[in-house]
């Protein structure tokens, strides 16, 4: 196997990570609140839709292509924001349970993204993947025949959404990790009794964490339709992606950095099947595919265990997660 | 100033009237957006009578000659069985505040166990088994047991190591898919993982209407049975049964049951077996009376809304029986609504979604009161 195919492997897996880098990344923002937010896979399938109906609407305008392409990204962003807004109306405010909302809100996200997907009159295929992808894949789309000619196709999978889903890991990690705001955040998931004593504002903090986090994840949704799928069909497989983003995200022990390459290690494994049948000495058989797509499961599994019995602090999920603050109730 | 307080107990009636409140503006809401989304609703808005019209519809067939004949009832009978039946399989788990939400998963392996069974061991030749009806004893308890088996891992880890078990149970579900596409593939030669009605271990029909054969009471009757016979017997088991005692104290406080002598450990395993060895009977139930084969989508979501089906019920097993039904009616309402409206097959998610939004919402209105801070000049409370 040559070099350019290895290459193509290795870019192919990170760029098909960057969907769940995205889920996990608003996912941990959330978590570290205190709230497990099952309504992810909900989330990223209405930020795609929201992001491929501002697209169908301005994609095939005039506006300069840096406009269309903010505008989707932002059309995605607050439609998944939205949804995570009434996640936290439920959980922060009227305390309802985590688990039956987020199931809840699932349900709900998932079934509004194929109906409105499902409907010609307002989603218009040529405006939201047809012409975007170009400007989305900047500035390799300009590039492509080169590319194509030396053998590196999948270099032209890149662009700015996947460059913008590092940033947003790191820039998540740095304020997390780094910053008060970060310290105040992990103080209330860990408990949020201590942090309202110290002053810190508890609903404020869980409102943002979870409408940011969620329009983050939403972003995925948007990346996996219309740059890394790039078909009309991708929608219908979007949410088993929201669920192994939650996945990556035990995976990673809460460290946005760390989804960088756990999402890339997550992507090698659920597409190695079909890169492992051209190294040679290797023969895959069509079974093998479901028990290798097991295996990023599998190994969430075992870091969950393993994490447990080491009962190292750091990685730990956060103590209160699922648990509902209620300040009267001490 | 408002302030929040929980309540020390509510009415029965008013907090009826709360969730009808909330379940008739969920069903308004869900209107508006029909509204939105269906064009032809929007260019003729008369016909939302005919929307709301819909539910009725999709639970009643309008041309059955008697109850027994009527299919969408019995489709409507039957769902809310299997639905309900998940439900109370996670219910002993909740109850000790053990967040099994692998219900989905534990159910796919009862399938795949029972459906293994018949698969290997039905049918002629040396492995051909005497007399021919044994194979459903032996489906049975092949997804007991893997249903079990499946919920007795994260228990394993919770009770030793504390594992989470919300994300432990979630992660089992797909290993489960997975391992379903993985037989899929190898007991499917061809290639197109579509194994096709098994013609063993079917369960036999029972025959209340024996003028039709072909009744849809017939075909359903026994699973409606099966399902609210175990029902009782759980809600005897929970509120009646030592067993039950242990796992409400273990559920209000870990620390409490051991200081009474309770064996946490104990407890939580084998809830966690029994709350396995039920869904796998729903498992057993999908594969011997109605599919007769397997697929990923075999149980089709029902063991996360089962999740909702038994929160929605405070975990009382009698009163799912009607939190299932309402589910199974908004779900079946939806699905007529789409075929009538021509509208995605996905718009019963939509109307389920948006009508847990409101039940869930309204039961905060049920557990606290807003009150008025009497000493508003000397205290900010907030």
């Amino acid at each position: 196997m040559s070099w350019q195919n290895w290459l193509n492997f290795i870019i192919d897996a990170l760029t098909f990570g960057a969907t769940f880098m995205y889920g996990s990344t608003g996912e941990i923002i959330t978590e570290k609140s205190g709230h497990l937010n099952l309504g992810i896979p909900g989330i990223m399938c209405m930020g795609g839709a929201g992001g491929c109906l501002m697209l169908s609407l301005v994609g095939g305008s005039s506006l300069p292509p840096f406009l269309i392409v903010i505008l989707g990204i932002l059309a995605s962003f607050l439609t998944a924001s939205l949804m995570g807004a009434i996640y936290c109306f439920l959980t922060v405010t009227l305390r309802s349970n985590q688990n039956v909302t987020g199931l809840a809100l699932t349900t709900f996200g998932v079934g509004l993204m194929k109906v409105i997907m499902s409907n010609k009159n307002i989603i218009n295929v040529k405006n939201y993947l047809v012409i975007p992808k170009e400007y989305y894949r900047w500035p390799f789309s300009l590039i492509q025949k080169d590319l194509q000619a030396a053998d590196l196709a999948a270099m032209g999978g890149l662009g700015i959404m996947f460059f913008l889903a590092v940033a947003i890991a790191i820039i998540a990690s740095y304020v997390l990790y780094h910053t008060k705001v970060g310290l105040n955040l992990r103080a209330i998931g860990e408990n949020a009794a201590t942090a309202d004593a110290a002053g810190i504002n508890v609903s404020r903090y869980k409102y943002c964490a979870t409408i940011i986090g969620s329009g983050i994840a939403g972003l995925g949704g948007l990346y996996y339709i219309i740059d890394y799928m790039v078909s009309q069909e991708a929608y219908l497989s979007l949410e088993a992606f929201g669920w192994l983003s939650i996945a990556l995200v035990i995976f990673v022990l809460w460290r946005p950095h760390l989804t960088i390459p756990g999402s890339f290690i997550f992507g090698i494994l659920f597409s190695c099947s079909s890169f492992i049948a051209i190294i040679p000495g290797i023969t895959v058989t069509m079974a093998a595919k479901p028990l290798l797509r097991m295996l990023p499961y599998v190994v969430t599994v075992l870091v969950l265990i393993i994490s447990s019995i080491r009962n190292k602090r750091e990685n730990q999920p956060p103590a209160s997660l699922g648990v509902n603050y209620f300040r009267e109730e001490r | 100033m408002i302030h929040l307080a929980k309540r020390d107990k509510i009415h029965p009636a008013a907090a009826w009237g709360i969730r009808i409140a909330a379940f008739v503006l969920g069903l308004l809401v869900c209107g508006l957006l029909a509204f939105l989304m269906i064009d032809k609703l929007r260019n003729n808005p008369a016909k939302i009578s005919d929307f709301y019209l819909s539910f009725i519809n999709g639970i009643s067939s309008s041309n059955a000659a008697n109850i027994w004949m009527n299919r969408k009832f019995w489709v409507f009978l039957k769902n809310l069985a299997l639905l309900l039946c998940v439900a109370l399989a996670l219910t002993p788990a909740f109850r000790m505040r053990f967040w099994n939400i692998g219900g989905e998963g534990q159910t796919l392996i009862g399938v795949l166990a029972a459906i293994a069974v018949s698969f290997y061991m039905g049918g002629k030749g040396k492995t051909a088994l005497n007399p021919e009806w044994v194979i459903i004893p032996l489906m049975l308890v092949a997804a007991v047991i893997a249903g079990a088996l499946w919920a007795l891992i994260p228990a394993l880890f919770k009770s030793k190591w504390n594992t989470n078990e919300t994300l432990f149970t979630l992660m089992m579900n797909y290993i489960a898919i997975e391992l379903v596409s993985y037989f899929l593939i190898v007991w499917v030669p061809n290639g197109s993982s579509a194994l096709g009605e098994l013609p063993y271990g079917h369960m036999p029909d029972l025959v209340v209407y024996p003028e039709k054969a072909v009744a849809p009471a017939n075909k359903y009757l026994l699973i409606v049975l099966i399902v609210l016979v175990v029902s009782v017997l759980l809600f005897v088991y929970l509120s009646r049964s030592k067993h039950g005692y242990e796992i409400s104290v273990v559920g209000e406080s870990e620390r409490t049951a051991r200081y009474i002598g309770i064996n946490v450990k104990k407890v939580t395993i084998r809830t966690m077996i029994l709350s396995g060895a039920l869904c796998g009977l729903a498992g057993f139930l999908i594969a011997a009376c109605l599919d007769h084969s397997v697929n990923t989508d075999s149980v089709g979501g029902q063991g996360f809304t089962a999740i909702m089906v038994s929160w929605l019920a405070n975990f009382n097993p009698l009163v799912m029986i009607f939190t299932s039904g309402i589910i199974v009616f908004l779900n079946q309402g939806a699905s007529q609504i789409s075929t009538t409206f021509n509208v995605s097959g996905a718009f019963p998610s939509v109307v389920i979604g948006v009508m847990l939004f409101f039940i869930i919402g309204s039961e905060f209105f049920i557990r606290y009161k807003l009150c008025r801070s009497r000493d508003e000049g000397k205290e900010k409370v907030k």
